[in-house]
């Protein structure tokens, strides 16, 4: 393992699978009735959050906690940020504080890079700007792992708002270093231009793709980040692409559905489709906080590595 | 365990002190033990501790059901994250946890490890015990105890007394897993 986690693609086929397989055996925890290990004691987790978000900063705060770390939350409401404070600045502030390891959510791509240059603790990205958000890649292929086995030669369909997608970009590069197969789908508008160098397929025809999906996942339409004319109306954007019931009938049997959330219902993906048994929506929530806890065992549980080449 | 030190100034002399059924003698005897102390092993449940422990205790698990008819559930406990050692080595994998599907609230929980040494892998399997459930009791089989203990933990059901030097390392294979049955004593010694 590096020290870092900022890109899916940094990781090799073995670092990914060590973290697969960590979280598989750390999935118990989350049945005990204790659901506290003390391998992180003493340790200092910061959640640097620039962005709002709710399921990723509960979910690593409380994957922290039953390693027993402790975890300081900063949100850049209300804090020194909002007076005008810089990156660097915030950074060295938590290094003076002795963080271990930094998980920051910023809406500047590569702004977890530039922290990992100012600070020695380990810095996890949970989400930069329309880049990189690997531990829900890295939660999204355990999840699939464990609805369908083994990942290699597997067809996942990534189907929605690509180029705002900062889960597409992770999830295709760790699916292609676990072996899977996938397929892009969405309107020409919302691919960026970049995507011919991706390790994937691009289709626009979602009815021709889905029988041959093994997994299905559908991206949330970020109203936030359309400042343009990226689809007609919402209504013609669900036609196409939405996932409905009949869009479900036509997937294999054995396919999942799956979705990063915050959902729009009735948009990108039907209610009925939603909470069919198939969806693993409520599955990669739990699984999320596995998956965090193996990365930050791996991260933090062991040696500190000399250098900070490794 | 896979931590070859060897330097190359250094040669390694190995003897083995336990062959085949000398283990199967030892594991027969032990589970005899445990049938005596526990008065026909009601309750009990053997855990392994990973890699080897896991098998020890299915091997006697298996005999314990031979002898008296008596079904013990045995399963796995991994310790990794309970060590006191984990800031020495980078990272570790985890090993299996299976616990018995009765879990292990009020049974005697026989932990079953394949060489006792400092006591600190007990002692991390004792704390990671107590976040699992209560156990009525809970006693400790190893196939061989080696010394040098640095806590204050002895097992009850030994299969080999074996005095050792500091710089000796002593190797448990078993058929499972190594595709042979022995143990063994490693010397290093400077040539």
């Amino acid at each position: 393992m590096k020290r870092h986690l900022i890109s899916a693609g940094d990781l090799s086929r073995d670092d990914a699978l060590l973290i697969l397989d960590t979280a598989e055996e750390l999935a118990q925890v989350s049945q005990r009735s204790i659901k506290k290990l003390p391998t992180l004691r003493g340790r200092t987790v910061v959640n640097l959050f620039f962005e709002d978000s709710t399921r990723t900063r509960i979910s690593f705060e409380a994957a922290a906690k039953r390693l027993s770390a402790d975890v300081i939350n900063f949100s850049a409401k209300g804090s020194s940020v909002s007076k005008g404070e810089s990156l660097k600045d915030t950074a060295l502030t938590l290094q003076a504080m002795g963080a271990d390891a930094v998980v920051i959510r910023h809406s500047a791509s590569g702004a977890p890079h530039r922290l990992a240059e100012w600070v020695d603790g380990s810095i996890v990205n949970a989400g930069d700007g329309t880049h990189e958000h690997p531990t829900q890649a890295l939660l999204d292929a355990f999840s699939m792992r464990r609805r369908l086995g083994p990942l290699d030669g597997r067809r996942v369909t990534i189907v929605g708002d690509v180029l705002h997608s900062r889960v597409a970009r992770s999830n295709v590069l760790l699916l292609a270093t676990l072996g899977a197969q996938v397929t892009l789908v969405a309107p020409p508008t919302l691919l960026p231009v970049s995507v011919g160098s991706w390790p994937c397929e691009i289709s626009y025809d979602l009815d021709g793709v889905l029988p041959k999906s093994d997994v299905v996942m559908m991206l949330r339409v970020q109203r936030e980040r359309m400042n343009a004319a990226f689809f007609p109306s919402a209504r013609e954007y669900s036609r196409r692409y939405g996932l409905d019931r009949d869009r479900l009938g036509r997937m294999p049997d054995h396919a999942v559905v799956m979705h990063p959330g915050p959902m729009n219902r009735g948009m990108e993906i039907a209610a009925e489709v939603a909470d069919s048994p198939r969806s693993t929506i409520v599955e990669q929530v739990t699984n999320g906080v596995t998956i965090r806890m193996a990365v930050l065992y791996l991260l933090l549980g062991g040696a500190e590595l000399e250098g900070g080449a490794q | 365990m896979s931590d070859a030190r060897t330097r190359p100034t250094t040669a390694n002399v190995s003897r083995a002190v336990l062959e085949g059924p000398d283990i199967q003698r030892a594991l027969t005897r032990i589970a005899h033990e445990i049938l005596e102390r526990t008065k026909g092993a009601q309750d009990v449940v053997l855990l392994g501790i990973p890699t080897r422990g896991v098998t020890l205790a299915r091997r006697i698990g298996e005999r314990v059901a031979r002898f008296e008819g008596v079904t013990v559930p045995s399963g796995s406990i991994d310790i990794t994250m309970y060590r006191d050692d984990l800031r020495l080595r980078p990272a570790r994998p985890l090993g299996r946890t299976e616990l018995p599907a009765d879990g292990i609230d009020g049974k005697i929980v026989v932990l079953v490890d394949d060489v006792l040494f400092s006591g600190r892998t007990v002692r991390a399997a004792l704390d990671a015990l107590g976040d699992i459930g209560r156990p009525r009791a809970v006693q400790l089989a190893t196939l061989v105890d080696r010394g040098h203990r640095e806590l204050p933990i002895r097992a009850d059901y030994v299969g080999k007394n074996l005095p050792t030097a500091m710089s000796e390392k002593v190797k448990v294979y078993l058929s499972e897993t190594d595709g042979r049955d022995a143990v063994v004593l490693i010397k290093e010694e400077d040539r």
